[in-house]
């Protein structure tokens, strides 16, 4: 790992995945306790309108999907929220048509988009420094409306009857919610790619989550799990040659595997958990 | 009556899916009522008290909770809802729920308090389950969690209690305690209690209604015969069984 770091794409990489982990750690966690999971697919997915927006337009593909993930997370809000329809319904049809938006301007754009893959599947090898000073910046807004409302978002995760009742804005807090995932969404576009996004927003903070009843400590193991699955699957894919973006989520994957057995089998030879 | 009405509901109507729920309620809460209202499943019970939360916009009628808007005046309220659907796995201690009732009073960017802190600390007492304040919520025993709910309605100091079937996840045992509680409370706050259950709630209640779309409402104990079997739709020795004559109006 410490000769692959002398080299500039690694270290980018490094930094890359380290924000992706703290955003993920943090905003991960309301997804999984707000079982928001869904909602959470949805919008990495739409997200593709904003790539293929981008392309369309000239400007850089990440932040026309800055710009589109936000209204689509909102969208989908809105139409969960409001409409007399299911919500998994909703979320299903927006989803597909976020993506089906990207297609048909990936196709209206002359020539074929030369680093179309990596937005797919993700690329932490060719992230461009500009994309990290974005990521930085998302990562800091996260941290602060998180660190100013952690208490409201807690009790919205928790019981969202009550917390209307005792007089906070349950609806535009939740909104505040999907617009925080969507940052995050954009910060692991670049990471792991639109179609494993949702793996790095569930697999660190439901790991965290079997061994903490506390919901800050939950966000920091949460950060510390998607920091070691960054780091570890970009080595591992440097060494052996692999898709970086895979190797993360299969490191995760298996790690959290690796944790359900383990306490299954703390269970069955009867080791009281703390 | 010299005591002061803190809910009044007039000609109330609420659709739930555009099924109507609730037809043409009247009713009028006071500042020191013990109130049960007993009702068949689907009767509107939730839907009532939802309405005076102002949850539940009603199609039709007035609602004025402490002479306000619900939206305004149920910062007075302390609401204990039917908690059967939370999630036991969530990542909260009773402490991290209680204190949740604070949220109103505290506002935004901030942390809580120290009268915050002093506030969960005596529901907790009140409630008996100081032990537990570093527990799981979602590890507790049903009559534990019920205690923590109601602490968390307490935190906000309420002048009157909703309590929406509290007794639902209670062994029958810790039942007779949870009411006795209740009676302590009914000193400071005024108290509405809705269940299913005719039998047990007659005991404590001060006062009982019944509804069904419809509301049945003396401001008393006493219930007409016909009123709960036009209530239930069936007669009243089946739904009766173990009331109290005294609930039940001679006729």
């Amino acid at each position: 790992m410490l000769e692959a770091l002398q080299y500039e794409f690694m270290r980018n990489a490094l930094i890359a995945g380290l924000l992706a982990a703290v955003t993920c750690g943090i905003i991960g966690c309301y997804v999984i306790v707000k079982r928001m999971v869904f909602i959470s697919g949805g919008v990495s997915h739409a997200s593709f309108g904003g790539i293929g927006l981008g392309y369309f337009l000239g400007i850089t593909p990440i932040v026309g999907a800055l710009f589109f993930t936000i209204a689509a997370a909102l969208g989908m809000g809105l139409v969960t929220r409001r409409a007399k329809i299911t919500e998994d319904t909703a979320i299903g049809i927006l989803w597909a048509m976020g993506m089906a938006v990207g297609i048909i301007f990936i196709g209206l754009t002359p020539g074929y988009p030369p680093d179309l893959m990596s937005y797919l599947f993700g690329d932490i090898l060719i992230v461009p420094p500009s994309d990290i000073i974005m990521m930085l910046i998302l990562a800091i807004i996260i941290i602060l409306v998180v660190v100013l409302l952690y208490k409201e978002f807690l009790a919205l995760s928790f019981d969202e009857e009550f917390a209307t009742v005792v007089g906070i804005p349950v609806e535009r807090l939740y909104f505040l919610l999907l617009i925080l995932i969507a940052f995050t969404v954009v910060v692991l576009i670049r990471v792991v790619g639109i179609i494993l996004v949702i793996a790095l927003l569930t697999i660190p903070a439901a790991t965290a989550r079997r061994f903490t009843h506390d919901l800050k400590k939950m966000m920091l193991l949460s950060i510390l799990f998607g920091g070691f699955f960054t780091s570890a699957g970009l080595w591992l894919s440097f060494e052996l040659d692999l898709a970086s973006g895979a190797t993360i989520i299969l490191v995760s994957g298996v790690t959290f595997l690796a944790s359900l057995f383990l306490s299954r089998l703390r269970l069955m030879t009867g080791v009281g958990r703390g | 009556m010299s005591s002061r009405e803190v809910v009044r509901l007039e000609d109330i109507w609420a659709h739930y899916d555009s099924l109507p729920v609730l037809e043409g309620i009247n009713l009028s809460i006071y500042q020191d009522d013990f109130l049960g209202i007993i009702g068949p499943n689907g009767g509107g019970k939730t839907t009532l008290l939802k309405v005076i939360l102002g949850l539940v916009k009603p199609v039709r009628g007035r609602v004025s909770v402490f002479g306000d808007t619900p939206e305004k005046g149920r910062k007075h309220i302390g609401y204990v809802s039917q908690h059967s659907l939370f999630d036991r796995n969530f990542p909260a201690n009773v402490w991290d729920v209680v204190i949740m009732g604070r949220l109103g009073k505290t506002g935004p960017f901030r942390n809580y308090s120290k009268q915050d802190r002093e506030a969960t600390l005596r529901a907790l007492e009140a409630m008996e389950i100081l032990d537990h304040k570093d527990q799981q919520i979602g590890k507790l025993s049903g009559g534990q969690q019920q205690r923590a709910f109601i602490a968390r309605a307490l935190v906000t100091e309420p002048e009157l209690l909703l309590l929406d079937e509290p007794t639902a996840s209670v062994d029958t045992p810790l039942q007779t305690d949870f009411y006795e509680l209740l009676g302590k409370l009914k000193e400071r706050m005024a108290i509405v209690l809705i269940s299913h259950d005719i039998s047990t709630i007659s005991i404590y209640v001060d006062k009982i209604a019944c509804l069904n779309r419809e509301l049945y409402y003396h401001s008393s104990k006493e219930l007409a015969a016909e009123e709960l079997e036009a209530a239930y739709q069936c007669p009243v020795e089946m739904i009766a069984h173990g009331v109290p004559h005294r609930v039940l109006k001679e006729h």
